[in-house]
């Protein structure tokens, strides 16, 4: 299933670091939201897009809105005023984003 | 208790007007808040100040202000409005005399003032070192403006002296919903809690739209009624800083849980640590609570001592970046969109444009998110951008994909091209005895 039924998201950017927010539609889905959606995987969802050497991904966790943060710094390469991307400031990340396939490790 | 009423009249500098008066005439408020500076704003208006010495303010603000203060100050039967907003971009002053001309041609009798302080330009030393590594010397010639993010200090004063339309430049965008809460219900300036509680609301304001409705809707997964007629949002707040978010009835747009918790998450990194010269505003436990249609509780808002250092956003001028586009549709686009962006970048390189950062990719197929798998799209636009250091030479990007047309593969269309000068934006930090706020009236 895609992460699109689960959850929706926003993003937003501060210099060359966008955040990507992803937020469940139903608070039952949360836990599987924080099992599977780890920094690393979203880290892999969006290699090739972010500078080399860029600091890690980071995840924060906002449970009382049943909602994950994610950090990526360097993918704005080189900030959102210095930038040739037809999207510099990266607003349409976290849509991609949703394409993930999650699969259900409660079910496997 | 008292309930505070405060509006966002808009999330940016192009933002619409409509809603910002249907708040002003509609909202029962006593504050209608504009946040109009994006990061580079500042740097963009400091360069209209040099070429016109009474420019510099936001091109909107005119307009804005003709149609909203007809419903601004002490008016018999409703409650005083006030205008707070950081439109003054890189001239405060000039745009405070503006503005006190609209409402002298209106007949009205406004007090306004402006908030100076946070261009910091002559305050740089040559060894300041920027957070991209670059030191400010190195810059030169280029370097073209240098504003510190102030925080509630100068709003506070200029409502103090009675103000009714408060006019700044470089404010950190909670400060501007914040100031009139600790105005209006005395709270100190270390008073973390309420000052955090008091930075949501500002952070959930800030974007306009954003919270109630607007940058939203995902049909059949996110509906939102009434999307062309998007009203704004307002807060109704306490004096313990407790908010409601809601909007004007019978507006267009929603506000609802979800809403209200993709606009906490936005432009935030660590949840626990959002930082305003203010306060460092700890947004990790905030919860919603949906109390009625568009109607949405905040809670869980706190605070903890506020940073020592004062964020400086820093603009220079760095090359130019020219760009064209070019479509092609039908049976074999992307093939021939792809001959022609390595006829493009071949030629470009023959009659040796010197680029500094090249970029070429197909709308449609890997402009957003790079390469991804899917079914080959009926049409696609070549899209190349290039930044070199003379002006010259980035207009001959744009000058070789429009060449297309007799000179590249077969059926290509609607070529455009622009050229534009760079402004680009670093921060460093300075120490707040450096920044000092001040009140013009």
């Amino acid at each position: 299933m895609k992460l699109h039924t689960l959850a929706h998201s926003r993003t937003g950017d501060k210099g060359d670091t966008s955040n990507i927010s992803i937020i469940a539609y139903r608070a039952e889905d949360y836990p599987l939201l924080c099992e599977y959606l780890t920094a690393e995987r979203v880290a892999e969802f969006f290699a090739g897009m972010r500078e080399a050497g860029a600091a890690q991904v980071r995840r924060y966790e906002l449970p009382n809105v049943q909602a994950l943060n994610f950090v990526l710094p360097g993918i704005l390469r080189g900030g959102v005023t210095r930038s040739l991307a037809l999207d510099a400031h990266g607003k349409c990340l976290g849509s991609a984003l949703l394409a993930l396939e999650i699969q259900d490790l409660r079910l496997a | 208790m008292k309930t505070l009423r405060i509006g966002s009249g808009a999330g940016y500098s192009g933002d619409r007007i409509e809603p910002a008066v249907e708040l002003a005439e509609q909202g029962d408020l006593d504050y209608l808040v504009f946040e109009c500076l994006a990061e580079r704003t500042i740097a963009l208006a400091q360069q209209a100040r040099i070429s016109d010495p009474d420019g510099g303010y936001d091109p909107l603000l005119s307009e804005r202000m003709r149609r909203v203060l007809p419903f601004v100050g002490v008016q018999a039967g409703r409650r005083r409005l006030r205008v707070v907003t950081n439109m003054g971009a890189a001239n405060p002053v000039s745009a405070a005399i503006e503005v006190r001309r609209i409402a002298a041609a209106l007949g009205l009798d406004l007090k306004v003032v402006a908030v100076v302080g946070d261009d910091v330009l002559k305050v740089l030393q040559p060894d300041f070192l920027l957070d991209n590594g670059q030191s400010v010397g190195s810059l030169g010639e280029r370097l073209i403006s240098a504003n510190a993010y102030l925080g509630v200090d100068g709003i506070l004063e200029a409502l103090r002296a009675d103000a009714d339309v408060v006019i700044t430049g470089r404010v950190a965008d909670p400060s501007l919903f914040l100031a009139p809460q600790m105005f209006e219900f005395g709270w100190a300036a270390d008073d973390w809690q309420r000052l955090g509680r008091g930075t949501l609301v500002g952070h959930l304001l800030e974007c306009a739209g954003q919270v109630s409705g607007g940058y939203f809707a995902d049909p059949g997964f996110k509906d939102v009624d009434d999307l062309a007629r998007l009203g704004f949002p307002l807060a109704e707040i306490n004096a313990d800083g407790e908010a409601l978010i809601t909007k004007v009835a019978g507006s267009g747009g929603r506000v609802s849980r979800a809403t209200c918790t993709e606009q906490l998450i936005y432009e935030v990194h660590d949840p626990a640590a959002y930082l305003t010269p203010d306060v460092t505003a700890d947004f990790s436990r905030v919860g919603f609570v949906e109390e009625g249609v568009d109607r949405v509780r905040a809670q869980g808002a706190d605070g903890r001592a506020r940073p020592e250092q004062l964020k400086v956003s820093v603009g220079y001028l760095e090359g130019w970046i020219g760009e064209g586009q070019m479509s092609y549709g039908g049976p074999g686009a992307v093939a021939r969109a792809q001959l022609a962006r390595d006829v493009v970048l071949k030629r470009l390189e023959l009659i040796g444009v010197k680029l500094q950062d090249v970029r070429a990719e197909l709308i449609g197929m890997d402009s957003l998110h790079g390469p991804r798998s899917g079914v080959e799209p009926w049409e696609v636009r070549l899209r190349v951008a290039a930044r070199c250091e003379e002006r010259s030479e980035a207009v001959r990007v744009g000058n070789e994909v429009e060449t297309l047309y007799t000179n590249g593969p077969s059926g290509g269309g609607g070529a455009s091209k622009s050229v534009r000068q760079v402004v680009a934006v670093a921060s460093l930090l300075l120490p707040r005895n450096a920044v000092k706020p001040r009140i013009e009236a």
